[in-house]
């Protein structure tokens, strides 16, 4: 009997955290007129969320690049179709890797901050105080870290896959010894700009989106003590690694499912 | 339900009616204390009019049926045991919590039936001392000071800095503007907090338990300043605090709140003259009488025999 209570209740709790945090979402953006209007709050979010997460993902980019190199090197060569290597790093990264690891590690680097940040000034009161002083606190430090989330997320995609590319290029081209015009040609002959490009740079907002606002919320939403807020970080990069592989399949099936 | 006239230390009290809390709870904005409200006086004076204010936090009641009157232009003082509510009091005052029964007004606005834009421009008018200092951590003493300013004004950055620089010179912290609130100690921040405070010219200040963490020195440049605000600003304070000899010198009011009651209230004088024991005990501060030291607890010996 006690298994059903306690089964009953998580299952209200989940559910009534499901709605408190689509409605922090509509207030979230309900702030973002003011945000537009103070550019300054967003770009610097846009910094330490964006610009700050760079060398971890251009590192990143590089070395998955790289395996994709090698790994689609050792496969395509039993088919005598080394020549394809550009199309398959190409596609591998701009469809899927690109924005998924981008995203985990967004996640991981930024998002968690993020929760850390806003769980910590919830504990020491700063966000009672600026409710005190008439400010109110979710369109005034939220909102700005949401967008900031949102904005450079497909940047970060896009230079992981940017850097992904020229690591398969100098794995490929450079050791394995493929065709340096090969490589290239069969890239832009077979990459498609709306299927492969804008599929990934819609993936990469959704992830953008998911795992800011699961961010933001756990971080709003923890309960104002060290451990609290501890637990909250650990929620955050967990709830938006499992979103973020969860979405990427609804999105795939989506976008590829009829090719 | 206990209404305000259980109180018997409420001398007016009794006139209002078991089950105000009710009405109250409907009056439009722009209401205003009744005239047989407890405080004597008119009710143009009264600038905060908690009416049979009851809060719960789960089953734990910390206010039953509460009423107080804190006049304009005093320095009014709520003082009490630790964890009676005086924080959670101030909270209902500003808005951030809802009272289970009763009401609170400012300046004749009930504060929860506001919508948020009307709290938000009545918040603008009220400043609040928060028992942590609650800076924001990541920007620097000034831009501390300087926050509530840029939010609300339009003011041009050379007014921005004279207007800061002012509030810190009458903390005392002028020369402490380019610190990070990690760098200050507690003492400090909480004046810092103060400054920041009082940057928006707000009507009315609540301060919680302002001279904890002040040294001598501090702490009597903290009393006169609380003071020299409260009467050259015409301000309205409420401070709360367990310092009986500073509150006491500063107070023209206090309420003494214990166990979710008012238990007594006066003029200091009129305080320090009360026969009732709880009173005494609280301002002289003895051990022994009718308030417990202890938060409710089993048997002690019991306690200590279980954990065998
Ligand atoms: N967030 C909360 N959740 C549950 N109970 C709380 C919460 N905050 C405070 N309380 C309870 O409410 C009571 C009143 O707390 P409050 O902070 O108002 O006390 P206080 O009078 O300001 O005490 P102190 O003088 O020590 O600051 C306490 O007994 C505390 O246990
Ligand atoms: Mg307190």
């Amino acid at each position: 009997m006690n298994v059903f209570i306690r089964l009953g209740e998580t299952t209200l709790a989940m559910l009534q955290k499901l709605g408190r945090s689509h409605l922090f979402l509509l207030h979230v953006l309900s702030g973002v007129p003011g945000i537009l209007l103070r550019p300054r709050l967003l770009s610097a979010q846009v910094f330490s969320l964006g610009v700050l997460s760079i060398l971890i993902i251009a590192v990143s980019g590089l070395f998955v690049g790289m395996v994709l190199g090698l790994q689609g090197f050792n496969v395509l060569s039993d088919f005598g179709a080394e020549e394809s290597l550009g199309v398959m790093v190409a596609a591998s990264l701009v469809r899927e890797l690109g924005p998924v690891v981008t995203a985990l590690l967004f996640a991981g680097r930024a998002g968690s901050a993020l929760t850390a940040e806003i769980g910590l000034m919830k504990a020491t009161e700063q966000l009672s105080g600026m409710e005190m002083m008439a400010v109110d606190p979710i369109k005034r430090i939220v909102t700005p870290r949401f967008l900031g989330g949102l904005i450079a997320m497909p940047l970060l995609a896009a230079l992981f896959s940017m850097v992904g590319v020229m690591g398969g290029f100098f794995v490929g081209v450079g050791l394995l010894g493929v065709d340096d015009g090969a490589f290239w040609t069969a890239m832009h002959t077979h990459i498609d700009f709306w299927d492969d490009i804008i599929n990934g740079v819609i993936k990469s907002l959704v992830f953008g989106v998911v795992v800011t606002w699961i961010a933001v919320f756990e971080g709003y939403d923890a309960l104002p003590t060290s451990e609290g807020v501890g637990r909250a970080t650990t929620r955050s990069v967990v709830f938006s690694a499992f979103a973020v592989l969860g979405c990427d399949f609804v999105l795939t099936a989506l976008m590829f499912g009829d090719a | 339900m206990v209404t305000a006239s259980d109180n018997a230390l409420f001398g007016a009290a009794q006139d209002i009616p078991a089950g105000a809390s009710l009405a109250y709870n409907r009056v439009p904005s722009g209401w205003t204390a009744p005239n047989d409200s407890p405080a004597p006086g008119n009710s143009d004076e009264v600038l905060v009019a908690v009416r049979n204010l009851s809060f719960a936090r789960g089953e734990r009641h910390i206010f039953d049926g509460i009423d107080m009157d804190i006049r304009r232009g005093k320095i009014t003082a709520i003082m009490g045991p630790s964890g009676t509510g005086k924080t959670t009091l101030l909270r209902l005052i500003g808005g951030q919590l809802r009272p289970t029964a009763g009401s609170v007004a400012v300046d004749g606005q009930v504060v929860h039936t506001l919508r948020l834009g009307e709290l938000y421009e009545l918040r603008k008018r009220m400043g609040m001392l928060f028992q942590s200092g609650a800076l924001l951590t990541d920007i620097d003493v000034f831009e501390n000071v300087a926050f509530p300013l840029r939010e609300h004004t339009r003011l041009p950055e050379s007014m921005i800095r004279t207007l800061v620089l002012m509030k810190l010179q009458a903390v005392g912290l002028r020369g402490a503007s380019r610190l990070m609130p990690s760098e200050l100690s507690g003492g400090m921040a909480r004046r810092v907090a103060l400054a920041r405070a009082i940057a928006l010219d707000p009507m009315m200040i609540m301060y919680d338990e302002p001279f904890t963490g002040q040294d001598p020195i501090s702490m009597g440049v903290l009393v006169q300043l609380i003071r020299q605000l409260n009467d050259a600003l015409g301000l309205t304070s409420i401070v709360v605090s367990h310092d009986v000899h500073e509150t006491a010198a500063i107070a023209d009011y206090i309420y003494l709140v214990s166990a979710g009651r008012v238990v007594g209230q006066g003029t200091p004088a009129e305080l320090a003259d009360s026969d009732s024991a709880w009173v005494r005990q609280f301002m002289q501060g003895l051990p022994d009488g009718p308030v417990a030291f202890h938060y409710p607890a089993a048997d002690y010996a019991q306690d200590l025999l279980k954990a065998r």
